[in-house]
């Protein structure tokens, strides 16, 4: 037999699907909520409300839901967090609120704060009233760019603080990543597109489609069209490993398979390879390796440079990419794609280690991994601002990302950024979140100035 | 939203919500930082004359149940241990910088007429809203000739209250012990002697747990303990009983409450306000958790009213009082069987062994090819649905309503009443 590429869609049978990408943390019911809710104990200067991003009083959204107050929990959750029940999904609590919960040090078990976060929020988004109203008119219109976490969280609260909002947006859907770039089984059941609608539903939030800055729009035009400008774009380029060979077909950037994976109606008729070699250390390496695994590839290598303290993804989502199957190699570094039939064959790697002034070297010893399908997953990067009307050419950046100052204000002073785009993000939805708050709040005052 | 707005007595609040005459209401910094955290009113901690009462130390003991802090708590403190005047200026100085909340002053001096003009006279000067008369704390105070010793004799309460009654202008809320036989009696001699309004429950007499290595009662002081006053969530239920007496009775009806009892949140309120209850008091519950639980009972209960359509407190108070009947008039032909719903059930077993050791061997433990199978018997269930209660998975077990066709009988109508037999002779 030669080595032919396997790659074929409905590797598995049919009702495999539903269960590999259904919910991976399935919501807790009335009575599960109200026992895991008895575990909280109310901490006076709660440890877990400092580790939140958007510093959601969780002992008090707690307590109600523990008294059946679901509405009031839930009402605290979103007045900091309006994609609080995407966060509930997507969040790695365990480094977050739930590593700082002081049931931890008393018996190495946190309470479940993220499920109950679901139970509450998933309660109010069924409900059929929205949980905020808007201020009185200010008769400001703000122009956002991007309609992710940052953008959507941004244009909320300047919505409920009395300001219209345009929000223009490159892709067809809304949502940024959420409809895009997170892993299926965390967002099940169209959860982003319904998360959306419910944000929208307070009013005065209009979305342009298919409007991309630099292309469409200019940030010259949108400075003089509105009152004041968020940018909210996200990282829209994904880095190069510089290599040879990385051009050959079955080499993907993993962002674009998840996205088209999102994006699949049939997940049966998405074609995936046997062999799937996966390169870097973060929340994405770990997604396009689990995903593709569920979706029946046989043999999954996740490949990183260094040890596993130093990757971006979780001890946690280490472990959960491993329960699902996925092997991952410490210590290499890719050097070369090879090919055959015109098609990524084989990748060869590099040992590596640290050298004697802690710096990361090869070892000169070389190791291949054969692979019908590559997948990229060393970061992504912001793709260079358009210097179109020469507006832009006035933000100043900090590294490739937007420089910002505490209020997420930029070097123009009517224009405010936010989320992955911005040099002080964490790259999480919860961090872009607070960012679209934070300069909301800050576009308000400058507004009412 | 709905507006919790209080009045009770001629004493308004901008919630329901008040602390009870204890420790959180003690002197003017707790109750300012009740007041920053939203408590619509406090019952200052009771006052005496002077020179202040001592205290004991160590004060409180506590019942966890199953891992539950302080499910019972109980304490062994009296009443203030601090100068009058201090408190007195104090009280004043709060309400001028608070006036939208209530003040209500809890007051115990001894049983004599002058005592008792004497300190009403120095409340007024405050601008209090109301007093508390405290006829109700079990230990200590009662031994000196107050508290539950005045509260457990109507005739006492009658005429402390009157006294108050002539020599003041503010309300008059007589607390009430519930150490009595049957509290109707404290509340009607309250009611005779002019009260405004009653507030229960006080503590209970209690002993909270016995050291078994040094054989004395918690809490332990010096080796030695006391019986002590009992309260916290697990009170709640007797409170409760005692309100709706008051509310349904025929001579105190209309009487304004305020209940207190083992409330902690917005439910457990709402529970005591259906039974009658105008305001609500706290302490256990603030003292386990701090102020800011009040913030879940404002919001709780107004969402509770939005969702059922009340848009006062006045819309649903005493609701549930007509409800609230003797025994004699339920329907003897109302029936009921437990429902076991097989797709929730866990196999546990713990439902048939409650009804087959200790009930009436109405669920069959039956094994279909091995796996167990828990069913009930419908001939042999007569409805006391305590399966319902030890079942741990939630909505598995429900008592459905048998249709018998048959018309409301109770038991004053029974034929098998031995009083309707004699009747027929
Ligand atoms: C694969 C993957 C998995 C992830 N998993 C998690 C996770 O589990 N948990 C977690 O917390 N975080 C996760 N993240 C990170 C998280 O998704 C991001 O931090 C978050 O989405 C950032 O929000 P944002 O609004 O800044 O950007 P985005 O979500 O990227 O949204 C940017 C929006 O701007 C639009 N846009 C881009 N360029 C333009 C333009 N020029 N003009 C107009 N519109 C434009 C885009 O179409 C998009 O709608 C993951 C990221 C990836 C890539
Ligand atoms: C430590 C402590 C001290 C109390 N002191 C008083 C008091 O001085 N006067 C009084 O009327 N009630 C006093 N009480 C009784 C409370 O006001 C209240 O009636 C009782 O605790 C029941 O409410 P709870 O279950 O919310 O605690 C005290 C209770 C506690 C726990
Ligand atoms: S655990 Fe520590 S902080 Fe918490 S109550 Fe006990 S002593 Fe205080």
């Amino acid at each position: 037999m030669d080595n032919q590429p396997d790659i074929a869609a409905g590797r598995l049978p049919e009702s495999a699907y539903a269960e590999n990408f259904g919910d991976v943390h399935p919501p807790l019911d009335r009575k599960a909520a109200l026992v895991e809710s008895s575990r909280c104990y109310f901490c006076y200067d709660a440890p877990c409300i400092e580790a939140c991003p958007t510093g959601i009083d969780i002992p008090s959204f707690i307590r109600k839901i523990s008294t059946d107050n679901v509405r009031g929990a839930a009402q605290d959750i979103l007045q900091e967090n309006i994609m609080g029940g995407a966060c509930a999904r997507v969040c790695p609590t365990e480094v977050l609120c739930q590593e700082a919960c002081v049931r931890n040090t008393q018996e190495h078990k946190p309470v479940q704060i993220g499920l109950l976060q679901r139970y509450a929020t998933d309660a109010v988004m069924e409900a059929e009233s929205h949980p905020f109203t808007r201020a009185e008119p200010s008769g400001k219109t703000v122009a956002v760019v991007g309609a992710g976490p940052a953008g959507l969280s941004c244009a909320h609260r300047l919505a409920m603080l009395g300001h219209d909002v345009v929000v223009f947006d490159a892709k067809a859907k809304a949502g940024g990543l959420n409809e895009y770039g997170i892993a299926a089984y965390k967002v099940p059941d169209d959860f982003a597109h319904r998360e959306v609608d419910f944000i929208l539903e307070i009013g005065g939030i209009e979305i342009r489609h298919d409007q991309a800055l630099g292309k469409d729009i200019a940030l010259a035009e949108l400075r003089r069209d509105y009152d004041a400008v968020f940018l909210g774009m996200g990282l829209g380029g994904v880095r190069a490993l510089n290599l040879e060979g990385e051009d050959l077909p079955g080499v993907h950037n993993a962002v674009d398979y998840i996205a088209e994976l999102r994006q699949s109606d049939d997940l049966r008729s998405l074609p995936v390879g046997r062999k799937i070699v996966v390169i870097g250390g973060g929340n994405t390496a770990i997604d396009i390796a689990v995903q593709t695994k569920r979706l029946g590839a046989e043999d999954v290598t996740l490949v990183y440079r260094r040890g596993p303290e130093a990757m971006s993804a979780t001890h946690h989502e280490q472990e959960f990419a491993q329960v699902n199957g996925v092997k991952i190699k410490h210590w290499a570094q890719p050097r070369q794609l090879r090919g055959a039939h015109g098609r990524i064959s084989d990748v060869v790697f590099e040992y590596t280690q640290l050298d004697e002034n802690g710096r990361l070297a090869g070892t000169g010893d070389a190791f291949s991994l054969p692979a019908d399908m590559v997948f990229k997953a060393i970061g992504q990067a912001m793709l260079p601002l358009p210097q179109a009307n020469g507006a832009s050419d006035l933000l100043e950046m900090d590294g490739e990302r937007i420089a910002v100052n505490e209020q997420r204000q930029t070097s123009l002073p009517d224009v405010w950024a936010g989320g992955d785009c911005v040099k002080i993000s964490q790259d999480l939805t919860v961090a872009a979140v607070q960012d679209g708050k934070l300069a909301a709040q800050s576009i308000d005052s400058f507004l009412r100035g | 939203m709905a507006d919790l707005r209080c009045d009770i007595a001629g004493v308004k609040s901008p919630n329901p919500f008040w602390l009870a005459s204890a420790p959180p209401t003690d002197k003017e910094y707790n109750v300012v930082r009740a007041f920053k955290a939203g408590w619509g009113g406090v019952v200052w901690k009771t006052l005496g004359e002077d020179p202040p009462i001592v205290n004991v130390s160590s004060r409180y003991g506590a019942m966890s149940y199953n891992g539950t802090r302080m499910a019972g708590f109980n304490n062994i403190e009296l009443i203030t241990d601090r100068p009058l005047d201090v408190n007195l200026q104090e009280i004043k100085q709060v309400k001028r910088d608070w006036p939208d909340r209530a003040m209500v002053v809890s007051l115990m001096v001894p049983c004599e007429e002058e005592n008792w003009r004497n300190i009403l006279k120095r409340v007024e000067e405050t601008e209090a809203d109301a007093v508390e008369l405290n006829f109700g704390c079990p230990h200590g105070m009662s031994e000196r000739g107050m508290g539950s010793a005045v509260g457990q004799v109507p005739e006492y309460i009658e005429m402390v209250t009157r006294w108050c009654k002539t020599h003041t202008r503010m309300p008059v809320f007589v607390k009430l012990t519930p150490n009595v036989t049957n509290v109707l009696s404290p509340a009607r001699a309250a009611k005779a002697g002019g009260a405004d309004a009653v507030s229960l429950i006080n503590t209970i007499n209690s002993i909270m747990s016995v050291d078994l290595d040094i054989m004395a009662p918690t809490p332990t002081v010096g080796g030695k303990g006391s019986h002590g006053g009992y309260c916290g969530p697990a009170v709640k239920p007797i409170a409760m009983h005692m309100v709706a007496e008051i509310a349904r009775d025929k001579e105190t009806a209309g009487l304004p409450i305020s209940g207190i009892g083992g409330i902690g949140n917005w439910r457990d309120a709402a529970e005591f306000m259906s039974l009658g209850a105008g305001s609500v008091q706290v302490c256990t519950a603030a003292m386990h958790k701090g102020f800011k639980i009040v913030e879940d009972m404002i919001d709780g209960l107004a969402y509770w009213m939005d969702e059922k359509g009340h848009q006062t407190l006045d819309d649903f108070r005493g609701a549930a009082v007509p409800n609230v009947t003797d025994w004699q008039y339920l329907d003897l032909n109302f029936e009921t069987v437990a429902r076991i719903d097989q797709d929730l059930c866990i196999q546990c077993g713990l439902c048939h062994i409650a009804c087959e050791d200790t009930s009436h061997q109405a669920i069959a433990a039956q094994r279909d090819n091995g796996a167990r199978r828990y069913e009930v018997i419908d001939a042999e269930c007569v409805g006391c649905n305590l399966c319902q209660h030890v079942c741990p998975v939630e909505g598995c077990i429900s008592m459905v309503e048998v249709e018998n066709g048959k018309e409301y009988m109770n038991w004053t109508q029974d034929p098998r009443n031995p009083m309707n037999q004699k009747a027929a002779e």
